[in-house]
């Protein structure tokens, strides 16, 4: 029996405060796919980042084609065969494609002989790539392209795949799966991180479940379903979300019409010709593949790019015109995507990160001069309310795990009992159990009679949370509809840009996402 | 072994006032050493130029009357740099309002008093400074022009025309041809109050309270540490960045220009060409010392820079120093000052060297 | 063309060229993604010890190399404190000029009023007869390399690999870090190439122009190259555009000042360089193309994650 291409005995690190990795061990085959698979935080990526050398272990053993291996950096990994294509791109906008791999490589080749390497990677896998594009101008699926096509320049014996996936429309996931089946059948190891379920199931042939930075498990996918497999992971029995059942929606409340935006910057994407309206008590979800114009969407609403009157009316007055403090004061509260500089000053403490945007709902400030008992106190209720860990009230925000401020930023808007809330990826990188909280105080939100508008590339948390949904494209909003109406293949259609009636027959998402988890 | 810095879990409160001691004490120590490698007294140079004019309740006043301008100066420029507004033209900016203040004062010369004319040469000088500063911020918020280099630039200009007025329009027509301004009358300067200094002393202390107050207290003051820790963070809360570079510059503009008219009409009595002596610069140096915070500016930047600068003068006559050596001396502060800001967020932990590797 | 205008096509190549010589280096310093504003104080650092090492050594060659080290040393001092301590790179590269301003009339003191021979030109004399032969072959050496490290910087830049490196870093270190090259490392080399650069364009002003001290002799030209980075939106041979454009304006101010025009004050003139600055940061600023061709990471103190 030939050796495994890659085997971890007791492999641990630790950080100051926090163990990542506590004696982790598992082998890969030559040839196989094998799955990580953990939540946010459970050690998956400080453990491929030792494997690719960016880290070092603090004890253990990593063992290469049968043979202990230290692996001092990342350009010896390379050298020894193993290649990466992380979650954030390691790319550089200014530059082409081409510059791009030649900085990935640790050969040095003429850019004509490049090219040329380049165009037969790209045949032999079908893949398509202009190398003389600069990389601002492609899109989220061409960049990862390049990611791919720079690991695969090395003939690798291991490609490590850090969630490939999360920013992928479901077709441009069939597509990265037959290039990965490829890849693997001609005898290259794949190790592929991921928290998502049937992606895992759809491709690999083994899994290695990670939880707390420990291995609890392995197992073949095929045979699990996915609810054992996300118990594994998540140490516990799922909790279902508590919707009130059989609600009324009430009138329009927030009505959008017509909003265009013009992309200012040179990477932003323009809004054209939004319209949706939210009723009171529903939950509207917006998905669609990041990049798309999300985020310009979101600081439209919210006010912070304020655009025409007309546009966004809240109760019928129009406040498209109006700057975001104008908009907070009429009853509007906001979550963007970014937790760390945009949702949240991370130098500041929690009472000073309470008066960023709950000043004026809750009377923090008293003629111009800041009451700093009152910002202490209502920082001291979200934490309590939504059970963040912090030291307290003058704990700096930077300080908190990303779950815990995720809930805290949420807890700030939900307690000012805002008439409208647009929150953008509530749960991106938190933990399934502050999701679940975070989850369940949107609904009770909703209950109460507010509108919320949710914009996610997670469509398990969308399927979840929403009474309705929409996707967004290239700017493009398609018209909203109950969630119930919506089939997971069209949506995928829809996210890729394929607008209209989605042709019943048409089964072009052959789908990797077959256990689609309205059963979560 | 080795030395390794190791982050902390949050921020250490006691090394943001310890570390600008520390910087106080290694200038002192590698200053004494660079000054004797030079062929001075090193050890009695440091001394002199640190710790001396504080023991010496002669030099007191001296004290008052260097630090004054400095603390006025930098306790303005703090807000500025609070916000990533980086106003390094504070010394033209001290200039134009020396001048428009001294405008003033031409214009009111041949009067026989009148209690309003020192207060108008004082809003006459903040006021110049202000539109001076404005300059860097329409650039800035108009045409993106780095206010960095603009408000510099400016400077220089400022300069040359403080040249040309002493050398034209303003000359002292009974001056014997000196390029300088007529000396002020008495109802033109500051009021002198004996065993404290001219009254641009108290009113830089009371200058520093409200800054203080305005900073940590209120929502503007939110909204400049806001748009300075996180611009992003402040469009999102509500605070408009291009008001904040506005305030931040004009504010700083006018302070600086007021405490040119203050130099003016205090310990100068007129206008003269070597009226830029380089506060706008060294103010830099006391902001940051005074780590942005005006009470910090005031006990520890504009006091310590206040001694080396009455240090650094008898120095020059006691031990042959040359005067350049004061700047070195700040600049030096600055260097340590900036290095040991990372015992703030890292503490020092020694390692065995042979671990050290791994 | 008579002779005065070839006298005067060759003052403004001198006084172009030391703009030249510092912004060549500032502009490889930020397209690293550092920003150091220290370069008048390593440009006087330059300037003064070229002019006493000369004074001593008597040899030109020697004062050259001691000056472009004692630069060097000057910017080590600025990437210690922002790339291993990760300091403020704006209040850093200001405490460098300063630094620079103290220690160079310090060390200067001795040196008021003393003078030196006049770095000569390196072509034969035999060669610059002519006027318009002297506008070729009758300079400094400085200028001959100033003009070279010009096409060096943008071959270097756009043609090697290391420059692919080092723009990579400059544009995103985060991605230059963890593809694996050494960030700190590659903005150490910059930052010493630019300290090379300043005291080369320092020793320019004390050895070429005025072989003879005075305290303060680049008067602000350290800024001025600053803003010519700026204005080239980093292209080398923008750069060298620039650097003549304004190598220009100041000649015609002191020639305006020679001939005694009665237009100006010469107060007016003197200032004129620093209006013109101002004019031309505004005038490129706000097109849109500059701001996208700043390096993305100009001014951002790096610090890897874990």
């Amino acid at each position: 029996m030939s050796e495994d291409r890659l085997e971890l005995r007791g492999v641990t690190k630790a950080f100051p405060g926090v163990l990542a990795n506590d004696h982790v061990s598992f082998a890969v085959r030559p040839g196989a796919i094998h799955a990580l698979l953990g939540e946010n935080g459970a050690g998956k990526s400080t453990l491929v980042k030792m494997i690719y050398g960016v880290l070092h272990p603090d004890e253990g053993e990593i063992r290469f084609d049968g043979k202990p291996v230290t692996i001092p950096n990342p350009k010896a990994a390379r050298a020894m065969g193993i290649g990466m294509v992380f979650q954030h791109f390691s790319l550089f906008e200014a530059l082409s494609v081409l510059e791009n791999i030649a900085l990935g490589l640790d050969e040095r080749l003429s850019p004509a002989d490049l090219e040329r390497r380049i165009r037969e990677v790209l045949a032999r896998y079908g893949l398509t790539l202009d190398p003389h594009r600069t990389v601002a101008t492609l899109s989220v699926g061409e960049r990862q392209r390049i990611e791919i096509v720079r690991a695969l320049l090395l003939d690798p014996k291991l490609l490590i795949m850090d969630e490939p996936t999360s920013v992928l429309t479901p077709q441009e996931v069939t597509q990265l799966f037959e290039t990965l089946r490829a890849l693997a059948a001609s005898g290259c190891s794949i190790l592929y991180i991921s928290h998502k379920l049937h992606e895992i199931k759809a491709l690999c042939d083994k899994a290695t479940i990670l939880r707390g930075g420990k291995v609890v498990g392995d197992c073949v996918p095929a045979e699990e379903s996915s609810r054992s497999m996300a118990e594994m992971m998540i140490g516990g029995s799922l909790r279902d979300i508590k919707k009130a059942a059989g609600r009324t929606l009430g009138a329009p409340k927030f009505v959008v019409e017509g909003l265009s935006l013009e992309g200012t910057g040179d990477f932003d994407v323009a809004l054209k010709g939004i319209g949706f309206s939210v009723g009171a008590g529903e939950i509207l979800g917006i998905a669609g593949v990041a990049g798309n114009g999300q985020n310009e969407l979101v600081l439209a609403l919210s006010g912070e790019t304020p655009g025409e009157a007309a546009a966004v009316r809240l109760d019928g007055t129009p406040i498209g015109a109006l700057r975001i403090g104008e908009r907070r004061r009429l009853g509007l509260a906001a979550v963007p995507e970014e937790r760390n500089g945009h949702a949240a000053v991370p130098g500041f403490s929690l009472a000073d990160n309470a008066v960023l945007t709950a000043r004026g709902r809750k009377g923090l400030v008293n003629r111009g001069v800041i009451a700093a008992g009152k910002a202490a106190g209502y920082a001291e209720e979200v934490i309590r309310a939504f059970a963040v860990k912090a030291t307290g009230p003058a704990a700096t925000a930077g300080s908190l795990s990303g779950g815990n401020l995720q809930k805290f930023i949420m807890g700030r808007e939900v307690l000012q009992v805002p008439e409208i809330l647009i929150v953008s990826q509530p749960t991106w990188g938190v933990d399934a159990g502050a999701a679940a909280a975070i989850h369940q105080a949107l609904v009770d939100l909703a209950a109460r009679g507010s509108a919320i508008v949710v914009v996610s590339q997670d469509l398990d948390e969308l399927f979840a949370l929403s009474d309705s949904l929409a996707v967004i494209n290239e700017g493009r909003l398609s018209p909203k509809r109950p969630i119930a109406d919506f089939s997971l293949e069209e949506i995928g259609l829809l996210m890729g840009g394929v607008h209209g009636e989605a042709d019943q027959g048409a089964h072009v998402a052959a789908a990797p996402v077959v256990e689609a988890s309205h059963a979560h | 072994m080795l030395i390794e810095l190791e982050k902390r879990k949050e921020p250490s409160k006691a090394m943001v006032y310890l570390t600008p001691l520390i910087a106080v004490g290694l200038t002192m120590v590698v200053g004494a050493l660079i000054f004797s490698a030079l062929g001075y007294e090193g050890a009695r140079a440091a001394w002199a130029m640190f710790v001396a004019p504080l023991v010496d309740p002669g030099k007191w006043e001296d004290l008052g009357l260097k630090a004054a301008p400095l603390v006025m100066i930098a306790v303005g420029l703090s807000i500025g740099f609070r916000a990533n507004v980086w106003n390094i033209g504070a010394e033209g900016q001290y200039v134009v309002g020396g001048l428009a203040g001294t405008g003033v004062a031409l214009a009111t010369w041949h009067l026989d008093g009148g209690w309003w004319v020192l207060p108008l040469m004082c809003l006459a000088g903040a006021v110049a400074g202000a539109a001076y500063a404005a300059i860097p911020a329409i650039l800035r918020t108009r045409l993106n022009v780095s206010e960095i280099l603009s408000s510099l630039m400016l400077t220089y200009v400022a300069i040359q025309l403080l040249y040309w007025l002493m050398n034209g329009p303003w000359k002292d027509p009974e001056g014997f041809n000196f390029p300088q301004s007529r000396l002020f009358q008495d109802f033109q300067t500051l009021p002198f109050i004996s065993g404290v200094g001219y009254l641009n002393v108290p009113l830089s202390l009371v200058i520093a309270l409200a800054v203080w107050f305005v900073m940590a207290r209120t929502t503007f003051g939110f909204q400049i540490r806001t748009v300075g820790a996180a611009p992003q963070a402040a469009r999102y809360g509500g605070f408009s960045q291009e008001r904040t570079v506005w305030w931040s510059l004009v504010i700083g503009g006018a302070l600086a220009g007021l405490a040119g008219i203050f130099e003016a009409a205090g310990p100068f009595g007129q206008m003269v060409p070597q009226f830029p002596t380089g506060y706008g610069f060294t103010a830099i140096i006391v902001a940051f010392l005074g780590r942005l915070h005006p009470i910090g500016i005031v006990i520890l930047g504009g006091l310590v820079l206040a001694v080396t600068y009455v240090g650094g003068e008898s120095a020059q006559a006691t031990l042959g120093l040359p005067s350049s050596a004061t700047g070195v001396f700040q600049a030096m502060l600055l260097f340590f000052l900036l290095a040991t800001d990372i015992l703030i967020t890292h503490r020092l932990k020694w390692r065995r060297s042979a671990e050290g590797s791994a | 063309m008579d002779a005065m205008w070839f006298s005067v096509a060759m003052t403004i190549v001198a006084a172009s060229t030391p703009l030249l010589l510092a912004a060549l280096g500032e502009l490889v310093v930020e397209k690293a993604g550092v920003l150091n504003l220290g370069l008048e104080g390593m440009m006087l650092v330059g300037a003064v010890t070229g002019f006493a090492v000369t004074f001593a050594t008597g040899a030109a060659l020697v004062g050259i190399v001691a000056a472009m080290l004692a630069a060097v040393a000057a910017s080590m001092i600025f990437a210690f404190l922002t790339l291993t301590l990760a300091s403020n790179q704006v209040a850093t590269g200001l405490a460098l000029t300063i630094f620079g301003v103290g220690i160079s009339s310090m060390i200067g003191e001795g040196f008021v009023g003393k003078t030196i021979p006049v770095l000569g030109p390196v072509f034969p004399e035999a060669l610059a007869g002519h006027p318009f032969l002297r506008l070729l072959f009758g300079h400094s050496p400085l200028v001959y390399v100033s003009l070279v490290m010009t096409a060096v910087v943008a071959w270097f830049l756009t043609r090697s690999r290391a420059g692919l490196i080092l723009r990579a870093v400059g544009e995103n270190d985060a991605s230059a870090h963890s593809i694996g090259y050494s960030v700190i490392g590659v903005r150490y080399a910059a930052v010493a190439f630019g300290g090379a650069m300043a005291g080369l364009a320092g020793c320019f002003y004390s050895m070429v122009q005025t072989p003879m001290w005075a305290e303060e002799l680049t008067a602000g030209r350290g800024w001025i190259a600053l803003a010519l980075v700026v204005f080239s939106a980093w292209k080398p041979w923008r750069l060298l555009l620039g650097a003549y454009l304004f190598g220009t304006v100041m000649t015609l101010e002191l020639q305006a000042k020679a001939a005694g025009v009665g237009i100006f004050a010469p107060e007016f003139l003197a200032a004129l360089p620093y209006l013109a600055t101002i004019l031309v940061l505004a005038l490129i600023s706000s097109r849109r193309s500059v701001g996208a061709a700043a390096p993305a990471c100009l001014g951002r103190p790096f610090k890897p994650a874990t």
